[in-house]
């Protein structure tokens, strides 16, 4: 008898396991429908770029529907909460959509609100975030007029989507003030939780080096309690202060509002407790999670989705025929370091391995922690790679979804 | 590892003062750990953010963030601070036994 898997979500990781999926399991195995409230996919990745006029806003949306394969239904609509007792997902109008299984892939949402003052005066005029597509338009306009002063880039707490995208928009500033030949006139200060640039050794004193290197002054240990528009401060909860011209902060994150109305679905953030290795969801057998609505230790990023993207649809297709799992993700995550100047740093790693020199994917390849203009042509070939070879569910030639070992420099104590 | 001796039983603790097995811990401990983060004296709202982290590190196997424990130990993010001031979610970690709460990636 057929069965029918619904997923949440047609973003990075919901339009790539129901194309995995489809590609697996026969029409007749399966129905596949994919449930998001509209129909615009937005390429993330590019909105770091948008701030500084080297991406066009109209060129990094898309049609969800238009990256499924035949077979897939795609239904447009809003979802008010699952009920795991009754394998059925409750939409907004209240008709309710039954599954046998059931894939969460609706990522993460910002919550600016949670802030105390960060909607309030001065938000959209001297505060932005480039984390949403209007955030990033209103935000190019606000840096071409801003002629000095101090700039903030502030993290509000963790987790957040692709972490080392506010350093990045630290050096791109950085480039982009000197272009303008006012970069002495610009203070650019970061301001971070955690108690350095990036949470792993290695990689934090790269870039750590690189925001010294290009004059980013660095606050650490700082959890913003509030955030005064009208007054241009940040203040923090231990009562430190940082005084700002033009602030760029990162919301707090957190799951989708539906999970956090679907009792035993989701944690006290609205993320859902998974295995680490099987994806396959704590609350329920049949329930898994793709990309960053999961509660797993490692970056939220269109990599990580990727990767989990193989072992999951393994996985339910297993479950499916009543077999063990056997998929076992390792926390593999890849990202691309935009660091100026047309040059990037590239890191790989899992759950147990921290970013590491060396080279990728093998001892042949890209330069890892490191800055490199072919990185830089990494980070711009993966735009065109992430619609036509993400989306679909296909591999990237050479690039596996367990992290490699050969080509980096790994400490002898780990080998 | 480091080794360092509370209410005469030697427990072992990493670089950074954070116990590396919390089955060590014992209640009349905590109050010589806090001295040693400059809290003079341990009141009851301190010891219902403590007994909170142990059930959430028995739990869960790791201590709660700052964010999280604002929203389920019954103590605003705001009172936190002035409880634990270097940080609630590291200091209360420590003082309650448990290792270093995980920063996210």
């Amino acid at each position: 008898m057929s069965k029918k898997i619904v997923v949440l979500g047609g973003g990075t990781g919901g339009t790539l396991i129901a194309n995995r999926l489809r590609r697996m399991l026969g029409g007749s195995t399966a129905e596949i429908v994919v449930i998001d409230p509209d129909d615009d996919h937005v390429y993330q990745p590019g909105l770091l770029f948008v701030p500084f006029g080297k991406a066009e806003p109209g060129s990094l949306a898309r049609s969800r529907h238009r990256q499924f394969r035949p077979g897939i239904t795609f239904r447009q609509a809003t979802v008010d909460r699952v009920d795991l007792d009754r394998n059925e997902v409750l939409l907004a109008d209240g008709s309710p959509v039954t599954y046998d299984v059931l894939v969460v892939a609706t990522g993460a949402r910002l919550i600016p609100e949670e802030t105390d003052g960060l909607t309030g005066p001065g938000w959209m005029e001297k505060i932005f975030t480039f984390y949403t597509l209007d955030g990033a338009v209103a935000l190019r306009r606000a840096l071409a007029e801003f002629d000095g002063g101090r700039l903030a880039v502030a993290v509000m707490d963790m987790p957040v989507k692709c972490p080392v995208a506010p350093l990045e928009f630290c050096f791109l500033a950085d480039a982009y003030f000197r272009e303008r030949g006012i970069r002495d006139k610009v203070d650019l200060t970061y301001v971070t939780p955690l108690d350095g640039a990036f949470t792993k050794p290695v990689c934090n004193r790269q870039l750590s080096g690189l925001l010294k290197d290009k004059g980013v002054s660095v606050i650490t240990e700082f959890n913003t309690g509030e955030v005064d528009g009208a007054g241009g401060r940040l203040v923090s909860f231990d009562g430190r202060e940082v005084s700002f011209d033009l602030a760029v902060v990162i919301p707090l994150h957190g799951g989708q509002s539906y999970v956090e109305r679907s009792p035993g679905l989701g944690d006290e953030l609205g993320f859902v407790p998974v295995d680490q290795q099987t994806l396959q969801s704590k609350a329920r057998p049949n329930v898994f999670v793709v990309g960053d609505a999961a509660d797993i230790p490692t970056s939220k990023a269109g990599s990580v989705a990727h990767f989990e993207g193989e072992v999951v649809a393994r996985n339910i297709t297993r479950y499916l025929a009543g077999e063990p799992l056997d998929g076992a993700f390792d926390g593999h995550t890849n990202c691309f370091i935009e660091s100026g100047s047309g040059k990037a740093l590239l890191i790989d790693f899992n759950y147990d391995t921290e970013p590491l020199t060396g080279r990728f994917p093998g001892p042949i390849g890209l330069p890892l922690l490191r800055q490199s203009r072919l990185n830089h042509l990494g980070k711009l070939a993966f735009g065109w790679l992430y619609w036509h070879v993400l989306l679909p569910g296909r591999e990237i030639p050479g690039v596996h979804g367990r992290m490699p070992a050969a080509g980096k420099h790994l400490p002898s104590a780990s080998r | 590892m480091p080794t360092v001796t509370y209410a005469g039983t030697q427990v072992t603790v990493n670089d950074e003062g954070f116990f590396t097995d919390p089955a060590q811990w014992r209640e009349d401990m905590a109050p010589l750990i806090a001295r040693q983060e400059g809290i003079s004296e341990l009141t009851e709202r301190h010891w219902q953010v403590i007994k909170f982290m142990r059930h959430e590190y028995d739990t869960k196997g790791s201590g709660p963030t700052v964010r999280v424990l604002g929203k389920t130990s019954g103590v605003s993010v705001r009172e936190l601070y002035q409880l634990f001031p270097h940080g609630p979610a590291k200091e209360a970690a420590k003082i309650a036994g448990i290792p270093k709460p995980r920063g996210c990636v």
